[in-house]
């Protein structure tokens, strides 16, 4: 048996909850991806520490985690669907983007709404495509912009700041015209809610966040780690995208949550799409 | 731990808004206040409160209801007594502080201590002397069980600290080593909140800080709190570290940022209120 099987083996045997979080611990600090399985049962086991350290562990293993965390989505486990979508705002894989917008938009946790907020702002943008980055970080801006004007949290609103204020960044001292626009926009909005909001800590994250856009040095050059993704990833993301545009063409106003919502739904119950066609 | 962040999240102090078309719920709950149904007059105490209905017959109703007779518990209490007195102290109306006085002689320990947090809450000096009394004299005839201390000294302790009652001190201090941990929290927050000298301060804020790694996770969530409500800056690392719920990390760091930010221009982030920030933005 490997080092990294007792380790797996450690976490089934727990019979204890201080026993189950040291043994979540150890597997997590070796990053093996053999232990993601391990790592993503135990977001269900409802031990909160445990939970806590399965997140952190997955999100340091990244990129190879993410199928396993979207599978997780569609348990009937409600804390272990909360603590998955924060696993995936904290790796920023583009297949995550479909939830996370869902999530910062329209779940009925703060501490969800909350990461999801985050995670949209840092999402690996440099994983995208030139095609569907535009319409992928359009999807983001929206989320968020409709988040810091209507969420009811103090704290949600604080995380989709500075969700906006890592967007922002990213959109960086505007080059293409569409960017440039997205970038006033942001601006605009968080100089209205430095005036409008009534929490002062959401107030002076918000100064604090305009103070970071406008003193933005020029970006460095990514670190230019490949992307993994398949054909099919793309595909199916870009589907989904297209898709729900064409949902808020049918039904729904503009920055309605339902709208993720019935989006989600109907992702949730799509058979895979056909790419023949 | 989920349940327990989603009892937190309702509490939040921010979202305590309620606006026109829910008009109807707030007729409701003031006739259920005034009606046959002891349970439904407890919870439109509860509610009246939580989404700030500071009406004048809110108000009357509610003080009239600290003398309520009808409701009581098998061992004695009185539940409508608990849940107007903390109603009041969240509407913020002066017309309550004597009334609220008087409830901190009810034989209900529970009624003692909602009326004290009430009496924190509504900033009223005037409550200082039957505080103090409530500390020197624990021999109140009391239906409450025997778990429990003589009187709600965390809440009175508490309540003294914010009602800046510098005569209290003397009263506070044997409080420092009584034998119930969270009372002890309570005292070493009055005094940071008393202290004459800017190290005096430090030397009790410190000692709450180290009650952040004390054993008993209840114990640190009241730290926290405590923390946070003094808003005693050199404890945010110390606060970001301990092992809790991130959100009430978080409700406790903004606890320390918004006392940092009374007084200055916001946009003067000081480099401490900037530390707070960035502290924050890793718990999100």
């Amino acid at each position: 048996m490997t080092d990294i099987d007792v380790l797996i083996q450690a976490v089934d045997r727990a019979d204890s909850s201080v026993k189950l979080l040291e043994a979540v611990e150890k597997l997590a600090d070796v990053q093996s991806e053999k232990g993601i399985p391990t790592l993503i049962a135990a977001l269900g086991y409802n031990n909160p520490g445990a939970a806590v350290a399965a997140v952190d562990g997955l999100i340091r293993i990244g990129e190879p985690a993410v199928k396993g965390l979207l599978d997780q989505l569609d348990s009937h486990n409600y804390t272990a669907r909360s603590w998955a979508i924060r696993a995936l705002a904290g790796i920023g894989d583009p297949r995550g983007l479909i939830t996370l917008l869902g999530a910062a938009t329209a779940d009925f946790s703060m501490s969800v709404r909350r990461a999801a907020a985050k995670g949209l702002g840092t999402m690996k943008w440099h994983w995208f495509p030139d095609d569907l980055l535009e319409i992928a970080q359009y999807e983001a801006l929206d989320a968020l912009l409709f988040v810091v004007e209507q969420d009811e949290e103090w704290v949600v609103r604080y995380s989709a700041v500075v969700g906006l204020q890592s967007l922002g960044i990213t959109f960086g001292q505007p080059t293409s015209e569409i960017k440039g626009v997205w970038r006033c926009q942001i601006e605009r909005q968080l100089t209205q809610l430095i005036a409008t909001d009534l929490s002062l800590t959401v107030r002076a994250r918000t100064e604090n966040a305009l103070q970071q856009l406008r003193s933005q040095s020029p970006k460095p050059p990514l670190l230019s780690v490949p992307s993994s993704l398949s054909t099919m990833d793309w595909h199916l993301i870009l589907e989904k995208l297209y898709e729900r545009k064409g949902n808020e063409r049918q039904s729904i106003a503009e920055g309605d949550p339902r709208k993720y919502r019935q989006l989600a739904v109907t992702i949730h119950h799509r058979p895979h799409p056909n790419l023949e066609n | 731990m989920d349940n327990f962040l989603n009892q937190n999240e309702s509490m939040d102090e921010d979202s305590g808004t309620i606006t026109g078309n829910e008009r109807l719920t707030v007729d409701q709950a003031i006739a259920n206040l005034q009606g046959e149904h002891l349970g439904l007059r407890v919870y439109a105490a509860w509610w009246l409160g939580r989404f700030r209905v500071s009406e004048p017959s809110v108000i009357e109703r509610l003080i009239q209801s600290l003398e309520d007779e009808e409701d009581r518990t098998v061992a004695g209490g009185y539940p409508l007594r608990r849940n107007a007195a903390r109603a009041l102290g969240k509407l913020g109306d002066r017309r309550a502080v004597i009334p609220l006085i008087h409830c901190l002689q009810c034989s209900d320990f529970y009624v003692r201590e909602a009326a004290a947090l009430a009496l924190e809450q509504l900033r009223d000096p005037l409550a200082i002397p039957a505080l103090i009394e409530l500390l020197t004299t624990p021999a109140i005839p009391t239906v409450a069980s025997d778990s429990l201390p003589p009187q709600p000294y965390d809440a009175i302790l508490e309540a003294l600290g914010s009602l800046q009652a510098h005569d209290a001190v003397p009263f506070i201090h044997p409080f420092l080593s009584h034998q119930v941990e969270r009372i002890r929290c309570s005292a070493l927050r009055a005094m940071y909140q008393l202290a004459d000298s800017a190290a005096a301060a430090s030397m009790y804020g410190d000692q709450l800080i180290g009650m952040l790694s004390h054993p008993n996770l209840q114990l640190r969530r009241t730290v926290l709190a405590d923390l946070g409500a003094i808003g005693y800056g050199a404890a945010a690392e110390a606060i970001a570290h301990t092992l809790a719920e991130n959100s009430l990390k978080l409700i406790s760091l903004k606890g320390l940022l918004e006392k940092e930010l009374t007084g200055i221009h916001p946009s003067l982030l000081s480099p401490r209120a900037m530390q707070v920030m960035a502290l924050m933005d890793d718990l999100l």
